[in-house]
């Protein structure tokens, strides 16, 4: 079972605000998931290394070149922001 | 017949020989989607203006007798989690309920190019999490096959959509079984290509390292056929590849098909597994080889999956941040959000749904300090232990049948409370995809009105192997 802090620990790593109700619910259904993971425990894992893509490719590069847009493509952009000032992205002070 | 029963072959006929015209085609499909989708909620956001457009210009190059592409003209459906431009993309969910493509997804400037007609944007789990389409901001989506079950998820808006005859066929994407399993309960054919065949550029990212787009058809055929035309190397996404597809030349007699005895379990609905059964019998009866295999570490995969999964989504979904764009709470300024952290929390706490957020917090536990090396770390050493089990299966076999799902489509509300029963509704489909294989769905029986699906899964960029069974199953069926 993990703890009521741990919950409220990890919510704000992953930046999200979660109602007093909430926690409960998370304590419980976090637990339930984690403890079906100990399964793993049983796979032999010595000597394995890990598998983080399932088809094998390396270094893939490309030229480092800034492509051109059109005005209409950086409006579109630009629209989206929820606060800017002129056609800067405004954000709120951090401390 | 009548036209929106047509698959893809048989309405290029007609459209070819000038028996109807792309735009009447285009108008029967969006008249049958103003009547019926009320029933169903399929369909998010119809796109009525751009299905015109299209097919007037698919029109205009059949009356100069131009050559066209066997998709011309044809109508499809867009999972809400791929980009076509200038229309609304909400992934169904409220932190981007009010955005708008800018751009569009390769696969779809793929089929434009083809003269495809695209009749709107279809339902989903929010941000593809979920097996039920009941993860949705915007309400779930029903089966045609029973109106009080569900679709399966999380493409269920596009399995529902060819079912019921909305379209000619569909996108949707599989992350651990979101095309396979909703086309299982819907009776419909759907295929997970090999990771890499199809670009992901501009399908809203979930598992980075898992997700697929794939074609949701009426049949094998279609599905050949609309695979053709989205797959390949895409410059926008550097993990796709030129697939080197061939043309299987072995006999269908001679194909070899394993049966993993790890897929029959307990807790599998014992009519889904007389069905499954009674299609093997089948295909054994017609002189296809067929022998039992062992893909030994099956029963870590869903615990496998369901670390890495969650892992990838925590990292993908940190950018909806109420700053760049989708739902904030910058402008409305209150006492609760003062500073740039206050945005942050509010928006993603408000914008995201209840499954979204657990999926985050499940994430970000895995992966922080302390947990890594018991969680994720280990996943991905089982990930390469699940790997090898197919890997080894397959020097012995050509290709896999098992279950799609231990159930056929199950009642709304059934499991939506219970997170981890729901997970298990994944259980036989989210190790091709840990795999990176191709894998489809084809509909092989029906308990009382529910469809059931056949899995077929094959070698790394072996599409036209499962293809060829496909065909000939539908033949036999």
């Amino acid at each position: 079972m993990i703890s009521k802090e741990e919950v409220k620990h990890i919510a704000k790593l992953a930046r999200l605000h979660i109602a007093g109700k909430e926690e409960d619910e998370l304590q419980k259904d976090l637990s339930a998931i984690l403890d079906y993971f100990n399964k793993l425990k049983e796979a032999d894992i010595e000597g394995v290394e890990p598998t983080s893509h399932s088809i094998i490719m390396k270094n893939i590069f490309r030229k480092d070149e800034a492509k051109k847009k059109s005005n209409e493509m950086r409006k579109k952009l630009t629209d989206k922001f929820p606060e800017k000032k002129d056609n800067y992205l405004k954000v709120k002070s951090i401390l | 017949m009548e036209l929106t029963d047509l698959t893809i072959t048989q309405a290029h006929e007609k459209i070819i020989k000038r028996e109807i015209s792309a735009l009447e085609f285009a108008k029967a499909f969006l008249d049958r989607i103003q009547k019926e989708n009320k029933k169903i909620s399929a369909f998010l956001t119809p796109t009525p203006d751009l299905a015109l457009l299209q097919a007037k210009k698919a029109d205009e190059k059949i009356s100069k007798n131009k050559e066209v592409s066997i998709l011309a003209g044809i109508p499809l459906a867009v999972k809400d989690n791929i980009l076509v431009e200038n229309e609304k993309c909400t992934a169904a969910s409220k932190i981007l309920s009010d955005y708008t493509a800018p751009y569009d997804a390769t696969v779809i400037e793929k089929l434009k190019a083809k003269d495809c007609v695209i009749l709107g944007k279809t339902n989903l789990d929010e941000f593809a999490m979920g097996s039920s389409t009941e993860n949705s901001a915007f309400g779930p989506t029903r089966n045609p096959n029973d109106l009080n079950r569900v679709p399966g998820g999380s493409s269920g808006g596009s399995t529902a959509a060819v079912a019921a005859n909305l379209c000619v066929f569909a996108l949707g994407s599989d992350t651990g079984g979101s095309i396979r399993q909703p086309a299982s309960f819907c009776g419909v054919v759907g295929l997970k290509p090999t990771y890499g065949a199809v670009s992901r550029s501009g399908l809203i990212s979930m598992a980075s390292s898992l997700d697929q787009i794939g074609p949701i058809t009426k049949t094998i055929e279609d599905s050949k056929i609309v695979f053709e035309a989205i797959s390949g190397k895409d410059p926008l996404d550097s993990t796709s590849v030129e697939s080197k597809i061939q043309n299987p030349k072995s006999k269908i007699q001679n194909l070899r098909l394993g049966v993993p005895k790890e897929y029959f379990i307990k807790g599998t609905d014992k009519e889904v597994e007389a069905i499954i059964r009674g299609t093997i019998k089948k295909l054994g009866k017609e002189g296809l080889k067929i022998e039992e295999i062992s893909l030994p570490h099956t029963e870590y995969a869903l615990s496998c999956y369901y670390i890495i999964m969650p892992s990838e989504v925590s990292a993908n979904l940190a950018r909806y941040d109420g700053i760049k764009y989708g739902f904030s709470k910058a402008q409305n300024l209150t006492s609760k959000t003062q500073n740039l952290l206050d945005v942050y929390l509010r928006s993603r706490g408000e914008g995201f749904g209840q499954e979204t957020r657990r999926r985050i917090m499940l994430g970000t536990y895995t992966l922080s300090a302390g947990y890594y090396d018991a969680y994720y770390l280990r996943a991905q050493k089982v990930r390469t232990l699940i790997r090898r089990d197919f890997e080894k299966a397959f020097q012995k076999v050509d290709l896999i049948l098992t279950p799609v799902s231990p159930t056929p489509a199950f009642k709304i509300g059934e499991k939506i409370t219970d997170p981890l029963s729901m997970y298990l509704a994944d259980v036989f489909t989210v190790a091709v995809n840990l795999a990176g294989l191709p894998a489809i769905s084809v509909p092989c029986g029906k308990i009382g009105e529910l469809p059931v699906g056949l899995q077929i899964i094959g070698r790394p960029f072996e599409e036209n192997r499962i293809f060829q069974l496909g065909e000939f199953f539908e033949t036999i069926r």
